[in-house]
C-alpha cells in the first residue's frame, strides 16, 4: 500500500486518482501508524518551500519521516515541492530542508535569458542521464507537465537522474538509494506518468 | 522552439458544457466527464474548465461536479467561475485541479491573488483578462462574463495583474470568441512583450496556424474552445486535439 503524506499542501487527490486508475492502492494520510505500515511513501506538495517545512514540523511527522526514509529505507518519491523539501536548503523563504539528498533548491536564474519566462510551466521532454527503475518501459519521447520557479542544484551529478531544458539545463529528478524526485508532475503527465507510478509501486 | 502548450477551454454550465459565440448563443456541446475522458486518450496538454456563468449569477463554484470532473482527468487541469475567496480556492485545488482562474473579483479585491499565493505559489493563480474594441480602436477590459466595463485597457490590467502576483495572464477577445477568426494578435504581442510571466492567448482560434502565430506574436500558450469541439465552423460536434506533430513550430 503506497501512502500519499498529507501534510496539508498540495495535490493529493489528483495523485489518488491516478492511482485508482491503476489499480494500485493509495490512501491519503497523516496518520503515522498508516505511514509507518505502507510499503511506499509519496510526498507531494503544491506551494511554498517555507509553508511545506512548517507544516512538516508542526505536523510531527519530520522525525518519523527521516527514521523510515533513512533508516529503514522505505521507497519515497518526492513530487514537484515534495522533492525540492528532500534538498538541504530553498531560496524560497530561505529555509532548511529535510536534507536527504546532497543538492539546494534554487530559483531559475532569469539573469541568464533576458526573455525566459517563469514560472517553467508546460511539457517538457527530459534526457534521462542516469538509468533506474523508475525510467523502464517509458514510453518514447518521455514528456512530463512541469510547474515550477524554483529548481535542485545537485553537487553531487551522480544523484541526478534526468535533466530537462528551460533556457539552461537542470536537474529534473534524482535518486539516491531508495529515495526518488521529480520536478515534474507524474500524476499529471497522461500515459508517461502513469508508467512512472505503476514503476515505483513495484519498486 | 518546443512544444506549444495547448488548452482547450471548456464552459460548463448547469452540469454540462456549452460553447458560446462573443460569449453569447450557448450551443451545447455534451457532458463534461465524456469530454475529459476523450481529452485523456487524446493526451491533450492542459484543460481550463470555466463556470462562465457563476460571477454574473452570484454563484460560487459547483464543488460537487468539478471534483467529479478532475476525478477523471490525468492531465493539468485548471478551474475558474465564482471563486470569491481563499476557502472556495482552496476546494478547488482539495478537488485535484491545479490552478485557479480568477476575473470578475479581481476587480473588487485583487488581494485575492496574494492570498491563494501564499499557500498554493503564484504558479497556481491564472488572472484572465476578458476585452473588446470599441469603434475607435480603443480596447477595454470588461468583467461579469463581457456584462460589466472597466476602465482598464488590456495592457494596464495586465501589468496590475502581475503586479498582485498572478503566476499566468490569459487574454481573451470577446469579439473573436467562437468566430474561428484568429486570435487578436497585436493585443497578445503587446501584453505577452510587456509581462515577464506566461501569457495565455485566447479567443478566434480556427486553425492549428492561428496556433503558431500566436506563439509567434508571443504567447507562452494558446488555449481555444471551438477548434477543439465542433468538426468546422458552423458544423456539428467533435471533439479534438491536435497530435504532437502538428504543433511543433
Amino acid at each position: 500500500m503506497i501512502a500519499i503524506i498529507n501534510y496539508g499542501l498540495g495535490n493529493l487527490t489528483s495523485i489518488q486518482n491516478m492511482c485508482r486508475r491503476l489499480g494500485l492502492e493509495a490512501v491519503i494520510t497523516d496518520d503515522p501508524q498508516i505511514i509507518s505500515d505502507a510499503s511506499k511513501l509519496i510526498l507531494p506538495g503544491v506551494g511554498h518551500f517555507k509553508r511545506g517545512m512548517e507544516n512538516l514540523h508542526r505536523s510531527g511527522l519530520k522525525p518519523l519521516l527521516d527514521d523510515l526514509v533513512l533508516e529503514k529505507k522505505k521507497p519515497i518519491l518526492g513530487i514537484c515541492l515534495g522533492a525540492q523539501l528532500m534538498t538541504k536548503h530553498s531560496q524560497e523563504g530561505d529555509v532548511d530542508g529535510l536534507g536527504w539528498v546532497d543538492a539546494s533548491t534554487v530559483r531559475f536564474d532569469q539573469s541568464k535569458d533576458n526573455s525566459m519566462k517563469v514560472p517553467h510551466m508546460g511539457w517538457s521532454e527530459i534526457a534521462i542521464t542516469s538509468q533506474n527503475p523508475l525510467w523502464s518501459d517509458l514510453p518514447a519521447e518521455p514528456r512530463f507537465y512541469f510547474v515550477h520557479t524554483y529548481h535542485f542544484l545537485f553537487s553531487e551529478q551522480e544523484e541526478v537522474s534526468a535533466t530537462c531544458y528551460h533556457s539552461y539545463d537542470f536537474a529534473c529528478a534524482f535518486k539516491k538509494n531508495n529515495i526518488y524526485g521529480t520536478q515534474f508532475h507524474p500524476e499529471k503527465s497522461h500515459k508517461f506518468g502513469m508508467r512512472i507510478l505503476e514503476n515505483f509501486n513495484k519498486l | 522552439m518546443g512544444r506549444i502548450r495547448i488548452i482547450p477551454v471548456l464552459l460548463l454550465d448547469k452540469g454540462g458544457l456549452y460553447k458560446t459565440v462573443n460569449f453569447k448563443n450557448p450551443i451545447y456541446i455534451g457532458d463534461p466527464i465524456n469530454s475529459v475522458k476523450i481529452f485523456n486518450e487524446k493526451e491533450a496538454d492542459e484543460l481550463l474548465l470555466l463556470d462562465y456563468r457563476a460571477s454574473i449569477e452570484k454563484r460560487g463554484p459547483n464543488f460537487a461536479k468539478i471534483a467529479e470532473i478532475a476525478g477523471e482527468a490525468f492531465m493539468p487541469m485548471a478551474y475558474g467561475g465564482g471563486i470569491r475567496t481563499l476557502d472556495e480556492a482552496k476546494q478547488v485545488f482539495d478537488s485535484g485541479f491545479e490552478k485557479v482562474v480568477l476575473n470578475s473579483i479581481l476587480f473588487d479585491d485583487l488581494s485575492l491573488v496574494q492570498k491563494i499565493g501564499a499557500t498554493y505559489g503564484a504558479q497556481a493563480v491564472v488572472g484572465c483578462i476578458d476585452f473588446k474594441q470599441n469603434l475607435f480602436g480603443g480596447k477595454r477590459v470588461y468583467g461579469l462574463s463581457g456584462s460589466k466595463k472597466s476602465s482598464y485597457t488590456p495592457l494596464q490590467w495586465a501589468k496590475k495583474l502581475e503586479d498582485s502576483g498572478v503566476g499566468e495572464i490569459m487574454i481573451n477577445s470577446i469579439e473573436k470568441d467562437g468566430t474561428w477568426g484568429g486570435y487578436s494578435l497585436d493585443v497578445i504581442s503587446e501584453v505577452s512583450h510587456s509581462v515577464k510571466i506566461p501569457v495565455i492567448a485566447c479567443g478566434g482560434a480556427g486553425s492549428s496556424d492561428d496556433l503558431k502565430a500566436a506563439v509567434k506574436a508571443g504567447a507562452s500558450a494558446v488555449a481555444a474552445g471551438s477548434l477543439f469541439v465542433f468538426q468546422k465552423k458552423g458544423m456539428g460536434v467533435l471533439i479534438s486535439f491536435p497530435s504532437a506533430l502538428q504543433i511543433r513550430i
